[in-house]
């Protein structure tokens, strides 16, 4: 039989903002048959993957703590995405981000001074720009697809990070182990939560968010973004420079993904560890599609997604569940979106193209 | 009587959200050539698409030769005797005339002795053809005929033309309408797609007129004339432009002296010494064939793609040749480009985010790098409001408005910014007449308040109707240009096909005529 997709023609508003919240239920589902299939009792699975990871206080800041990087990488990337310019490489922004942050602190890991955040900050967002002015200077310059530099380069970062933890930057009192010295601390984040490791970082994502709204509604920078995605064109028509958009918007990409790569190094791990990040970068990028493209939506979706990173550690640990059933959920969930989104454009019908009534009786 | 060779009775057909035919009546005869007359949208493709058992119908029937069919595929359609040319040819450029015929009809046709069938079959309708000819190096107007005598090999019955003449010189419509004359002549039923009135009047026995998906009258176009055609086509009366009295034009606006630019796309046509220029208070008319660099003089002009030499363009006194098209709106230029959805404006974006995309600047809708909302949709509702575009308000997307009310809003949206230039590419194409007529009234009316036009446009009537001088561009090639009422038709046709002598001795001499093609 023949399956067909036929475009409806007219698309619903209210759906294209109902499939996320879809994809959630159906992924739960999902998530029932699998946890059955695997021999567990799914209730207990289920609330031991989303209920109990978050019925403390601990485990609700952790919460905040997994959701920093993922908002502040997704706000930045969803700039991009909206321009159809595809960087893909955020985790080696972010990677480069936390080594230059990390770096300040290392170099002058006596200080005490008050400056020394703001710097760390300012040397996160600088190091992921500069690892995002790479796939920019080669797309504008010599037309390579963004897509392979970015993710490339994500390979790179990692081997940098390798060769300074294992080399120049190994703690001379770490008995060789591949791990930078503690950061002083001037140069950790403060905690927000006394007793927990909610740390202000997240005020950078709630930041990062509300300025986002701001340009992609109201600044000819988002207006620009915006036009030169939907209809090139018609941005060569208003005179947007196709280049000066694809510098932008992987400037402010990287510069987020670095800032995100400081604040892991600065928050929670307190140092530089062979990995800092459990793929923020890429799971950052569902986060931005789950988010509608749209800082306020990448917001939710970003606690979202940290509730599976957090899930994923409590199954393990409570019911003995593989760690792999993180990535399930992520995967599933983008599954069912981009389902969900493309049921929202077309509508599937069985059978070759549809005789018409009236002929039937004909030939 | 003989039976009807085509009949068909209460073909409907719906897409989401629109009926493109309602009940719709149709009856040809052997051997008649048969109008099928409306404007763009008014549903006369989705009817020729079911005929041709491209599209399915929802509801009616379809009786060939008193017989009911029902055609499934193209193929079937082929195989009762019905052929079609469409508008947009379906050609392989790298491939020869006979290739391209080969591929396009059944395999028992194209055995045996193909090449000298295509011989034959050209020079007996006067359809000139090489078919050892690569596509490539064919003409428009030649490339039509692979596409016709395709057609005829199959010795059709019914042959359906979608706007075969949009393409084509005024000489080589003559050439076009003697074939289809002698084959009406041997009983080919023709159904012949268009809303050139005069063009139907000249050629066609019975006219079927269809406006919004329905058929609204049958007539013999002999009997009417082209106005009261054009009246039951657009259900209104129709109101001519006035040309105000008494403009006088003063200094040159936009000057083009010697606009040389390689294509940047490998299908392009690169510009050629290109140079005119355009005085306040004067509408300056290019004519040509479709595809003769028309699209790339615009690109030039707009600064979309900024030409080498920076002195080739000058607008109001600047020289602009690299500049991009905001340097070129502060100089006073404003345009319009051919394609409105995604080129003159977003379709997924609101009015007024669209009368922000050009007006920006000019209309100073920015403070400190914010888009002031409010008065944005201020301007946007005054486009509406001063050029009656039919919208239910500035937030509704530009993609939800009709071709004719798009276009008036970017045609108000450009000359409500007051530009001292104004250059068009095809202001009315795809536009209903209302609209039509609306947007070429702006045009006189704008330069009568002193501004240089410049209308790029394939349709001579609108020229002739609208400009103080026009020229020709051919293969990327400017002519000088003359006023109106000093030039023909057919001087412009020759110009148009590329007949290199000046036009007024060519037109008189009547070798010229036969090369035309």
């Amino acid at each position: 039989m023949l399956v067909r997709l036929e475009n409806r023609g007219e698309i619903s508003k209210t759906m294209v903002y109902a499939s996320p919240f879809i994809a959630v239920v159906l992924t739960l589902i999902a998530g029932v048959f699998l946890f059955a299939l695997l021999g567990v009792n799914p209730v207990e699975a289920i609330l031991s993957f989303f209920i109990t990871p978050i019925s403390t206080l601990d485990g609700f800041a952790e919460l905040f703590v997994k959701g920093t990087p993922l908002v502040l990488i997704a706000v930045g990337l969803s700039f991009g995405f909206q321009a159809n310019v595809w960087n893909i490489g955020a985790e080696g922004q972010l990677t480069v981000g936390a080594l230059a942050g990390g770096g300040l602190a290392l170099l002058f890991f006596e200080s005490e001074s008050l400056f020394l955040l703001p710097a760390m900050a300012a040397a996160g967002i600088l190091g992921g720009m500069a690892w995002a002015a790479i796939p920019a200077f080669l797309k504008t310059r010599y037309n390579t697809n963004e897509i392979l530099t970015s993710l490339m380069l994500v390979y790179v970062a990692l081997l940098l990070l390798s060769y300074l933890i294992h080399g120049p930057w190994k703690d001379p009192e770490g008995q060789n182990f591949p791990e930078s010295r503690l950061f002083p601390d001037a140069g950790i984040l403060p905690v927000m939560i006394e007793t927990t490791r909610m740390h202000v970082g997240w005020l950078f994502a709630l930041a990062a968010v509300a300025t986002g709204w701001i340009l992609i509604a109201r600044h000819v920078i988002g207006f620009q973004i915006r036009v030169t995605g939907m209809a090139p064109m018609a941005a060569s028509f208003a005179g947007f420079k196709e280049k000066r958009i694809i510098w932008i918007t992987l400037l402010m990409s990287g510069g987020a993904a670095g800032l995100a790569g400081m604040v892991e190094v600065s928050g929670p791990i307190q140092q530089i560890v062979p990995n800092i990040s459990p793929g923020y970068g890429f799971t950052a990028i569902i986060v931005a599609f789950l988010g509608r493209l749209h800082p306020v939506g990448v917001l939710f979706a970003g606690l979202l997604m940290a509730l599976t990173y957090l899930g994923g550690e409590n199954a393990q640990i409570e019911m003995n569940l593989p760690n792999a059933v993180t990535g399930v959920f992520q995967g599933m969930l983008l599954f069912f979106l981009l389902a969900a989104d493309v049921l929202i454009k077309y509508r599937v019908k069985f059978g070759g193209p549809k005789t018409a009534g009236a002929a039937e009786g004909a030939g | 009587m003989t039976a009807p060779r085509l009949e068909l009775k209460g073909v409907t057909k719906r897409y989401p959200g629109v009926v493109a035919n309602n009940d719709v009546d149709l009856t040809v005869m052997p051997g008649e050539i048969h109008a099928l007359l409306g404007e763009n949208g008014a549903g006369k493709s989705t009817l020729v698409k079911f005929i041709y058992g491209v599209q399915r119908a929802d509801a009616g029937w379809m009786k060939w030769e008193g017989r009911e069919v029902e055609i499934p595929n193209p193929k079937a359609a082929r195989d009762l005797g019905i052929g079609m040319v469409f508008q947009h040819f379906s050609l392989f450029d790298a491939m020869t005339v006979e290739e391209n015929i080969a591929l396009g009809i059944s395999a028992e046709l194209a055995r045996g002795d193909l090449n000298s069938r295509i011989k034959e079959i050209s020079a007996s309708y006067g359809l000139p053809l090489e078919p050892d000819r690569y596509v490539h190096t064919l003409s428009v107007g030649e490339r039509q005929r692979i596409e016709v005598v395709r057609c005829l090999l199959q010795s059709p019955k019914l042959l359906i033309m979608d706007e075969p003449t949009s393409v084509l010189t005024p000489q080589e419509v003559e050439e076009l309408f003697k074939t289809l004359r002698r084959l009406s002549g041997e009983g080919v039923s023709i159904l012949y797609i268009s809303h050139k009135l005069q063009e139907i009047k000249e050629l066609c026995h019975t006219a079927t007129i269809m406006r919004m998906g329905e058929v609204v009258d049958d007539c013999d176009p002999a009997e009417e004339t082209a106005r009261s055609m054009a009246e039951m086509m657009m259900g209104k009366n129709l109101v001519s432009p006035e040309r105000p009295e008494g403009i006088e034009t003063g200094a040159p606006r936009l000057v083009v002296r010697n606009l040389t630019m390689e294509s940047s796309d490998q299908h392009g046509v690169d510009l050629h010494g290109i140079s005119f220029e355009v005085r306040s208070g004067e509408i300056l008319g290019i004519a040509g064939i479709a595809g003769n660099g028309q699209t790339e003089l615009l690109d030039a002009l707009s600064g979309q793609v900024p030409v080498d030499d920076d002195d080739s363009i000058i607008i109001g006194g600047k020289t602009v040749g690299g500049a991009g098209p905001v340097e070129r709106r502060a100089a006073g230029l404003s345009f319009v480009p051919e394609e409105r959805l995604g080129h003159g404006a977003v379709p997924e974006m609101t009015l007024w985010e669209n009368a922000f995309l050009s007006g920006a600047t000019r209309k100073d809708l920015v403070k400190s790098g914010f888009i002031q909302i409010k008065k944005s949709s201020r301007y946007a509702s005054e486009i509406v409001e001063k050029f009656k575009v039919k919208t239910p308000g500035v937030l509704n997307a530009a993609g939800s408005l009709s071709g004719g009310n798009l276009q008036k809003f970017i045609f108000g949206r450009e000359i409500l910014q007051d530009p001292s230039v104004i250059v068009v590419l095809q202001p009315t194409w795809g536009v209903d007449a209302g609209s039509a007529a609306a947007i070429r009234q702006s045009l006189l009316d704008l330069a009568a308040g002193g501004a240089a036009v410049l209308v790029i446009s394939q349709d001579l009537e609108e020229l002739f109707e609208v400009a103080d001088q026009i020229a020709v561009i051919c293969q990327g090639r400017l002519s000088r240009s003359w006023p109106p009422d000093e030039i023909t038709v057919d001087e412009i046709g020759l110009l148009m096909a590329g007949v290199e002598a000046d036009p007024r001795g060519a037109a008189h001499n009547g070798e010229a005529e036969g090369h035309a093609g």
